[in-house]
């Protein structure tokens, strides 16, 4: 049986990288008693999947990860059992088990939504936000950036992998509001969109004056994007 | 929400910000404000060693039991960190409140090894308390430090307020007792000091008065007033069964060096090594009931949800129950992913099968410590590991499937010759053979045969605390014949050699049985830069020869010298139980090659016995 946690991450949880937040969640599983189903081989271990990293000091409302379970409790019972459980910045916020057709989320993530907001203590850029994302997002045909990696360098096309672009305004500050491509074959970091929008702006990117603040994580479902959330059933 | 100490800004900046968030599973929050005291407990090295330390795992679950203590923990930020404290002037913080650790009563430092003597300067200098004890004012902490390396507290002694020598289970409830009334009694710093110097294991350096001669040994070594003990009783819980065992041991987000559930089994260990400090000072041996073990490792496990549990002695082979809790961790734990690891344990044909279902055979190697190369030398340091032992060992664990060997020896051990550093090579040779005379078709490729050797460092309360080291040049030839003797077995293929820098050997040794002088050295260097010197590559050598030359320190005073019968030595002024007349007759017999027997064979009146416990006790009704 599959079984789909949400959680999310906030607070001083959010200094805990990738690798670390996997054994962390073995060991949860561990004292909630979840029945979690082991592989087979010698040095066996737990059956789970994350569905998509999250960096170092980005938080988040909507995170995933996939487990194979021998039985279970009800998903209230199993959300309360791994609160239980929990160090303060991460909570369980459903399980639920996964249909025969629903895919593992690792392999489904299509897209993620972000919110960014400036640090304390930094200052916003000065810019007409609304003219400036028209101009920079809206009126291109196309946006091309060179990404960096470890081995080359690869032009990127911002128009085919950002979905949506907003800034909305709150107490004098902006808050860019991103929904971007995500999973292994088309991802988009958001400090890598500001970065060039900065650049528009003629003004240096930081990544350290922003807070980015992940939403969701979607996957593409006959043509629309569905919250890896919504799928599967609550066990009663 | 708690607030932290470092900004987003800093944490994002340094390596691995984890160590400085607090909040593990596990971690105790209390509102400091319904407490008498707060502790700040410190292990003066990066939070990965710190955190796979047990012994503050066990007096953090104790201290937190009282209602009137809130016990906190701090570890050396990284030399990242380091800076930016510096520079910002942030004061060093407890990782649970996150406030500053000047703001506490105690600030507790376990010293582990010599070589984080200036990480205890740092964590006094970034904390803001002044590092000299005498500087300190009734605002400041009260700085006590504990560990293996309170059997020689002097090199530290102008940094620390008080120490607590011995196992701290039995003496801190009634030095929290005696701070609750002195705290309310608004009286001075020094009275606490004196009040405290009466509780048993309580040492308060500055109550002391040494006085040297003009060779540079301690001529006098007194309490400067009436009512301040001249010994110094080590302390030792006597019922391990009963003393207070965390069932809910932090567990941290980051991988630290151990990431496992431990259980201690038992404390001490009966066989006597002659170079081993641990086996004198946690004398008499205990074992725990196999009973409260397993009830322990249960409730451990459920509350960690770790995935491995390692048995924690000097010596496992020699705990009476050890088959009854491996089998019980076996059952009741192997089908739920749960992995044993057995350290220090005798290969036999118990441990070897015991392995062969806990370990993965092709990955996993077997590790053999003869410490010393020829039978010989091992009579002279009371290692009573023959040679056919360990290739008996050997033969049936390279039948049972396994072809890594990991070989333990030390050198510059008293009454150390050529051959002897030369039979470590044979030795390794005769176990290599071992392996190819097994049936082709029951091999598994190559042996590999690790040898590992580090240089003997002589410690206080050990029969070898008279002996003499050697200068760096010695060491290395050492490790050189070790290693031309390696190159000329006909298996050498199968056989590495591994060897360390002796540089931080004759400073370990300078420390660890060094005496008051030292203390200006060890602030200098630090001034100069050093530390984390327990790490290689932070490690500077010329910055403690300097500071040797400016405060007119002669190393080798206090490692190049046999010290005499009749020397009074830095230490002498606390009981560890083993008194000096067996010490010395043990260096007598290692001397003339003797050994001594096993404490459960014969006892030889060591001196432990007054603690009537463990080991002493066994069997007498």
């Amino acid at each position: 049986m599959r079984i789909r946690v949400k959680f999310r991450k906030y607070g001083a949880m959010k200094f805990v990288g990738h690798l670390d937040m996997m054994r962390y969640f073995q060991r949860c599983i561990r004292r909630a008693e979840i029945d979690i189903a082991y592989s087979e081989g010698f040095r066996p271990h737990q059956i789970m999947s994350f569905a998509a990293p999250l960096g170092v000091g980005i938080t988040s409302d909507g995170e995933y990860l996939d487990l194979e379970v021998n039985s279970t409790e009800s998903s209230k019972a199993s959300v309360l059992a791994l609160n239980s459980v929990m160090a303060e910045g991460i909570e369980a916020l459903s399980y639920r088990r996964l249909t025969d057709t629903d895919q593992k989320a690792m392999s489904i993530v299509a897209m993620a939504e972000y919110e960014v907001r400036i640090r304390e203590g930094y200052k916003a850029p000065c810019a007409d936000f609304k003219a400036a994302r028209e101009a920079f997002f809206f009126r291109p045909e196309e946006i091309l950036i060179t990404k960096q990696t470890k081995k080359s360098e690869k032009i990127l096309d911002l128009k085919k992998l950002v979905y949506d672009f907003h800034i909305l305004m709150e107490g004098g500050s902006p808050v860019y509001c991103l929904k971007v491509s995500a999973g292994s074959a088309d991802n988009l970091k958001p400090e890598l969109f500001l970065t060039a929008f900065y650049k528009f702006l003629g003004q240096e990117f930081d990544p350290l004056s922003v807070q980015i603040h992940r939403l969701d994580v979607y996957a593409r479902k006959n043509g629309e994007m569905v919250s890896l959330g919504e799928m599967g059933e609550i066990i009663p | 929400m708690r607030k932290l100490a470092l900004s987003d800004e800093i944490l994002l900046t340094v390596e691995k910000p984890a160590r400085y968030i607090g909040n593990e599973i596990n971690a105790v929050m209390k509102n400091p404000k319904d407490v008498d005291i707060r502790f700040c407990m410190c292990f003066p090295d990066v939070y990965e060693i710190g955190m796979s330390h047990l012994g503050i795992q066990i007096l953090y679950d104790m201290f937190n039991r009282r209602e009137d203590v809130y016990c906190e923990r701090v570890y050396s930020p990284w030399t990242d960190l380091h800076r930016i404290l510096k520079e910002r002037e942030i004061p060093l913080f407890a990782l649970e409140t996150q406030h500053p650790v000047r703001d506490f009563d105690f600030l507790g430092i376990t010293i582990q090894y010599e070589m984080c003597y200036t990480n205890i300067v740092q964590i006094l200098d970034l904390s803001m308390i002044p590092i000299a004890a005498e500087d300190r004012t009734r605002e400041d902490p009260f700085v006590i430090g504990g560990g293996p390396c309170v059997y020689n507290p002097e090199p530290l002694a102008d940094f620390f307020d008080l120490f607590y020598i011995g196992e701290g289970e039995t003496s801190y409830d009634a030095l929290f007792e005696l701070y609750k009334d002195w705290k309310v009694s608004g009286k001075s710093r020094k009275d606490f000091l004196r009040q405290a110097a009466r509780v048993p294991g309580i040492y308060v350096p500055s109550l002391y008065q040494v006085t040297y001669q003009k060779d540079g040994t301690i001529a006098k070594f007194l309490p400067k007033e009436e009512g301040v003990p001249a010994k110094v009783e080590k302390q030792a819980v006597i019922c391990m069964t009963e003393a207070p065992y965390p069932k809910k041991p932090l567990v941290p987000f980051i991988q630290a060096a151990q990431d496992r559930a431990v259980l201690e089994i038992q404390r001490g260990c009966i066989r006597g090594c002659r170079f081993c400090q641990a086996g004198m000072i946690y004398r008499p041996t205990r074992e725990k009931d196999v009973e409260e073990l397993k009830r322990q490792a249960y409730d451990i496990l459920k509350n960690t949800g770790y995935d491995e549990i390692s048995l924690s002695s000097l010596s496992s082979s020699d705990y009476s129950g050890l088959k009854e809790i491996v089998t019980y961790l076996m059952e009741e734990f192997k089908g739920k992913g749960v992995n044993i690891s057995l350290p220090s344990l005798r290969i036999d044909a118990f441990s070897l099968d015991v392995m062969e279902k806990v370990q993965d055979i092709k990955k996993s190697s077997l590790t053999f410590a003869p410490e010393a190369g020829s039978q010989r030398l091992r009579d002279v340091i009371n290692k009573g590991l023959s040679e056919e032992t360990i290739l008996e060992g050997a033969k049936a664990a390279f039948y049972g499937g396994w072809q890594k060997v990991k070989l333990y020896f030390m050198l510059g051990l008293p009454k150390e010759t050529k051959e002897d550093r030369e039979a470590i090579a044979e030795l390794a040779n005769r176990i290599a053979v071992c392996y190819y005379e097994i049936p082709k078709e029951r091999r598994n490729g190559k042996c590999q045969i690790t040898i590992s050797t580090s240089f003997f460092v002589p410690k206080p309360f050990t029969p070898f605390q008279w002996a003499g080291m050697h200068p760096v040049r010695h060491y290395l030839d050492c490790a050189k014949t070790v290693n031309e003797a390696v190159k000329s077995q006909l298996n050498k293929k199968s056989i590495r050699y591994n060897w360390h820098e002796a540089d931080v050997t004759v400073l370990e040794g300078v420390f660890a049985r060094g005496d008051r002088k030292l203390g200006r050295a060890i602030l200098k260097a630090y001034e100069k830069g050093s530390l984390f010197d327990a790490w290689s590559d932070k490690f500077d050598n010329g910055i403690w020869m300097d500071v040797f030359a400016e405060t007119g320190i002669d190393p080798d005073f206090y490692t190049l010298r046999e010290r005499t019968e009749d020397e009074v030595f830095p230490w002498d002024f606390i009981d560890a139980g083993v008194t000096k007349t067996f010490l010395r007759r043990e260096y007598e017999n290692a001397l003339a090659g003797k050994m001594t027997k096993n404490c459960r064979d014969f006892c030889s009146g060591c001196g432990a016995a007054k603690y009537q416990g463990g080991v002493c006790v066994e069997n007498k009704g």
